[in-house]
């Protein structure tokens, strides 16, 4: 029996990433980190910054994405997100660039909690990025 | 009767024309191509999330409690109408499709003593919608600047409908585009996006037991999802938009280099025969002018 399962990855403006041999992925959900293997139960979250493991066979990937909505089922698993880059080609300008935006984002006054929450998880993700 | 000379000019004129049109098909080809590919890439990220809300939606049992990005506000007076249409013109019935749609839902709403409110995307509906609807139209917005067309964008839309929805300015909003079938057929359409319009989803209830688990809890998730989905119905709506502007105007030229092909043999005819008419009368003048003698 094989523990294989299919993962689909698309934007809006087109499909990011399709394979169908790998055995275990790792999502950055709003609340945790959740590893999905095969045959998981049916599930829909929604992502935070973070960094999207994919283990296949071969290789393991690693992406990075800042918002996006996950759904498992008949082990497919879709991720549907807006950004998302592969760390291996991570454009340091851009990551610079969004650290500083997400700063400043987080230096006003009046933003509230979970949006500081959530600033504060994408600085840190993003800085661990650019010190690779 | 025109002159030779009158007659010259036309058939060099209409050649020049038929350049330009044929021209402008090849572009149009090309750029359709292009378009077409983005408009069928783009289809599996709103296929998806089209699913997704669906599946949502199914297993909420409180509507009352229900986010109203989903369910309605409840009411159905004022009506937000999105027209999508091209920046640029000379692309056949392609803007006056839309229009003549959305024209007959305004006037629907109208009629009914609704409140009605356009926003137009691109500055050709614009154009042709403040004649008539001016004091209607709220905002006008227009991506001339930007060369592809980009989530970015749509977003941008997208977030000001959710701004607007938030401040209650509205009750139901539509958008109007073009659904791009083949090269020469584009079908007008029209879709509600507030509240969503679940028309499909009787088809399968079946498969009623995808017991889905959900983290956080399906409000929280719905309120979250409801406005990217928004973005991404009016990304849809602009890819399938992009697509149908090529191909319509690609026909269009098309049509427009074959008339000029036809007009230009017309031409040539009524040159050559005023021609010969001209020979003929001088050779006539000059023999009996000979006879004469």
């Amino acid at each position: 029996m094989s523990n294989l399962f299919n993962i689909d990855i698309v934007n809006p403006e087109q499909s990011f990433l399709s394979k169908d041999n790998v055995f275990e992925v790792v999502i950055p959900a709003v609340e945790g980190e959740i590893g999905i293997l095969k045959d998981h139960i049916p599930i829909i979250s929604f992502l935070k910054p973070g960094i999207i493991r994919v283990f296949s066979e071969s290789e393991e990937q690693n992406f990075y994405v800042e918002d996006g909505i996950v759904e498992f089922k008949d082990n497919t698993l879709s991720v549907l997100t807006s950004s998302i880059f592969d760390l291996k080609n991570a454009d340091k300008n851009f990551v610079s660039e969004s650290i500083s935006s997400a700063e400043a984002e987080l230096s006003k006054d009046n933003i509230d909690d979970q949006k500081r929450f959530l600033l504060n998880h994408k600085v840190e993700v993003l800085k661990s990025i650019s010190i690779n | 009767m025109p002159s030779l000379d009158d007659l010259r000019k036309r058939i060099t004129s209409v050649k020049s024309t038929q350049k330009i049109t044929k021209a402008m098909k090849m572009v149009a080809a090309a750029k359709l191509r292009k378009a077409q590919e983005n408009a069928e890439k783009g289809r599996p990220y709103s296929e998806k999330m089209n699913n997704v809300i669906l599946n949502l939606s199914k297993s909420i049992t409180d509507k009352e409690n229900a986010p109203k990005l989903l369910v309605g506000t409840g009411e159905e007076k004022v009506h937000l109408c999105i027209v999508l249409t091209a920046d640029r013109g000379l692309c056949g019935g392609f803007n006056t499709n839309i229009i003549k749609k959305a024209k007959s839902y305004f006037e629907k709403i109208i009629s009914e003593n609704k409140t009605l409110k356009i926003i137009t995307v691109g500055s050709k509906g614009y154009d042709q919608l403040k004649r008539q609807y001016k004091s209607y139209i709220v905002e006008n917005i227009s991506f001339k600047e930007s060369k592809n067309i980009n989530y970015f964008d749509a977003d941008k839309v997208g977030k000001i409908i959710i701004e607007k929805f938030e401040k209650n300015e509205f009750d139901v909003c539509a958008i109007f585009y073009n659904k791009f079938k083949n090269v020469i057929t584009q079908i007008p359409q029209e879709q509600q996006i507030v509240p969503l319009n679940e028309d499909k989803d009787d088809k399968d209830d079946s498969n009623n037991d995808n017991d889905y688990e959900f983290e956080p809890d399906e409000d929280e998730i719905l309120s979250n999802l409801l406005p990217k989905n928004i973005s991404t119905q009016i990304f849809k709506a602009m890819l399938e938009n992009s697509a149908s502007e090529q191909g319509s105007r690609m026909t269009a030229m098309d049509n427009a280099t074959r008339n000029a092909g036809e007009l230009v043999d017309r031409l040539t005819i009524e040159y050559n025969r005023s021609r010969q008419a001209a020979i003929t009368k001088e050779l006539i003048e000059i023999i009996s002018g000979a006879e004469s003698l």
